[in-house]
């Protein structure tokens, strides 16, 4: 049997007169590469806030690890080990590559409180910085503000920064949207690099990339799970279908 | 040098040469107003520049600074060293509980509950027994510094106002370059990021809003030891209005600007002084034009040009 890594309990997430998330029971186990799929609006971004704490929870809980983290604050999250991404590009746009990582190279330091002490303290983080920069294919680019930089370089940036905390698990959210097929093959080839020895939770839109990539996929549609398996079972089954190309009753 | 780069580093020499050659030239009491809006508005560069909130009441720590720095020198006789502590203090206490209640929002409500705040610490002034209400607190002694100096002569009071700034400059440069900036920094480019890599943002805000509060502070402070006075306009929402023009005339978020803007802006009240209200008028269309056509300020736009950082 293997271990459970994250798990929800009837995850409910209730906007003015709308539900955005709707007694979601999610099981990921560790390890894998987990989908969270489903049409716009079925409440995946939701999910991923409720998860990561950014949004509580109107009902539900969840489990993280075996410890109930439902309500923690959102940083406290992060550092139990399981760090998110974001849809829209999460980078620091005026600092250098190189400083995007170390700002999170620089947690291993604590709190950073120290307003006193002279920022060379973070120069030991250059190399391991330097590393993580050559790893998402960023040599060279160390140095650039990442204003600077295309959206395809600067989401594997982020990538780059959310390796940097060595994280258990990592939330994806849509991680190859709006990028050319150069930079999906790129995003792809690094996640299974960086796989190893980590779970990964992702949204995706681009069934390619899900069918190539994940163990499991989880369907949502209008808040709630439609369907889950891998990719044979889930793209076969009847409603999946109709949900993402709409029946003729429809 | 304390982690300027090489422009910066000339820049910083230019200015410590003018300090100390200026006041040979121009009249002292002039430059010492100068250095303290200068290190007001140093003080306020740090939350708007660095931590990208604007406080629409730093006008209230600085205020405060200065009663308390008035008061204690005037009813205590204590040393100017203390007097201008105190004022430090006075202005990052108060800075700890007003910040407490305005950092949980940002943008244009973060303005507002400041703007608030500070207004509630108008009023307190007004009403305040020790504050001397309409009078303020007046004929403050300068006092002797560490019992020794005595300032009551206007060039040993330049010194002292002249380290003070040069002092205060140093650690918001300081603040700026070191592990705790450079989370600011993220923080001011990408909140929801930072919090993401596991950093508790509202921890951060409120330290930088209370060192800068304490820089007010020691700027009110010395201010009412320069001018011997502590009146209700130091508390003025029109005295917070006023730091925020002269940061963005010299340029928000570079080191010089605030220090360049305090001297445009003293040296406009002073030398326009005769022409009564057009002070005002001059001023509004100073700040239109700059708003219209150099948006980064003087500092700024020289940097711009330049290619480099200031």
């Amino acid at each position: 049997m293997t271990d459970t890594i994250l798990e929800t309990d009837g995850l409910t997430r209730e906007f003015t007169g709308f539900l955005a998330v709707d007694g979601v029971s999610l099981r990921v186990e560790t390890g894998t590469i987990h989908a969270l799929i489903g049409p716009n609006g079925a409440g995946k971004t939701t999910c991923f806030n409720l998860l990561t704490s950014f949004l509580p929870p109107t009902r539900g809980t969840i489990k993280f690890k075996g410890r109930d983290i439902t309500g923690m604050k959102p940083a406290m999250v992060a550092r139990l080990g399981l760090i998110r991404s974001f849809q829209i590009s999460a980078v620091f746009p005026h600092l250098t590559a190189l400083e995007n990582v170390r700002l999170a190279l620089q947690r291993a330091r604590g709190a950073s409180f120290d307003f006193w002490r002279s920022d060379r303290a973070l120069a030991v983080y250059d190399n391991r910085a330097r590393e993580l920069l050559y790893d998402v294919g960023l040599t060279g680019f160390a140095e650039t503000v990442v204003a600077d930089l295309s959206y395809g370089l600067k989401r594997a940036l982020e990538i780059a920064t959310t390796l940097a905390l060595d994280p258990e698990m990592m939330l994806l959210d849509e991680p190859t949207a709006g990028m050319g097929h150069g930079d999906v093959d790129r995003i792809v080839d690094l996640i299974k690099r960086i796989r190893k020895g980590r779970t990964i939770l992702m949204v995706e839109h681009n069934l390619s990339v899900v069918e190539g990539l994940c163990d499991t996929i989880t369907v949502l549609t209008r808040g709630k799970v439609l369907a889950e398996g891998n990719y044979e079972t889930v793209s076969k089954n009847p409603e999946v279908i109709a949900a993402y190309l709409g029946t003729a009753d429809a | 040098m304390f982690g300027f780069s090489r422009a910066q580093s000339i820049a910083f020499i230019l200015m410590v040469v003018l300090i100390a050659v200026c006041p040979f030239v121009l009249y002292p009491v002039f430059l010492m107003r100068v250095l303290t809006a200068a290190l007001f508005a140093c003080s306020f560069n740090l939350m708007i520049g660095y931590v990208g909130l604007l406080s629409f009441g730093q006008a209230a720590f600085f205020g405060m600074g200065s009663y308390v720095a008035a008061w204690t020198m005037k009813a205590w006789h204590v040393d100017a060293s203390v007097a201008i502590v105190l004022g430090g203090l006075t202005g990052a206490a108060l800075g700890l509980v007003l910040g407490y209640l305005a950092i949980r929002r940002s943008g244009i409500y973060f303005a507002m509950i400041t703007l608030a705040l500070a207004q509630m610490v108008y009023f307190f002034c007004l009403e305040a027994p020790f504050t001397g209400g309409e009078d303020g607190i007046q004929q403050v002694p300068r006092g002797h510094l560490f019992g020794l100096i005595d300032l009551n002569n206007d060039m040993t009071m330049y010194w002292v106002t002249a380290a003070v700034f040069i002092g205060g400059f140093l650690l918001v440069h300081r603040i700026i370059h070191s592990p705790f900036g450079q989370v600011l920094k993220g923080i001011r480019e990408n909140e929801p990021r930072a919090t993401s890599l596991g950093y508790r943002t509202d921890d951060y805000k409120l330290i930088a809003f209370v060192l800068s509060c304490m820089i007010a502070g020691v700027a009110g402070g010395t201010k009412a030891l320069v001018f011997g006075i502590a009146t209700l306009t130091d508390v003025h929402y029109s005295t917070s209005g006023e730091v925020v023009l002269t940061t963005l005339l010299g340029g928000l978020g570079t080191v010089f600007g605030p220090a360049v803007g305090a001297l445009v802006v003293t040296s406009m009240e002073n030398y326009l002084a005769q022409f009564g209200a057009w002070v005002t008028v001059t001023q509004g269309a100073i700040f239109m034009i700059c708003v219209l056509a150099f948006r980064r300020g003087i500092i700024g736009e020289l940097g711009a040009f330049l290619k480099i950082s200031l």
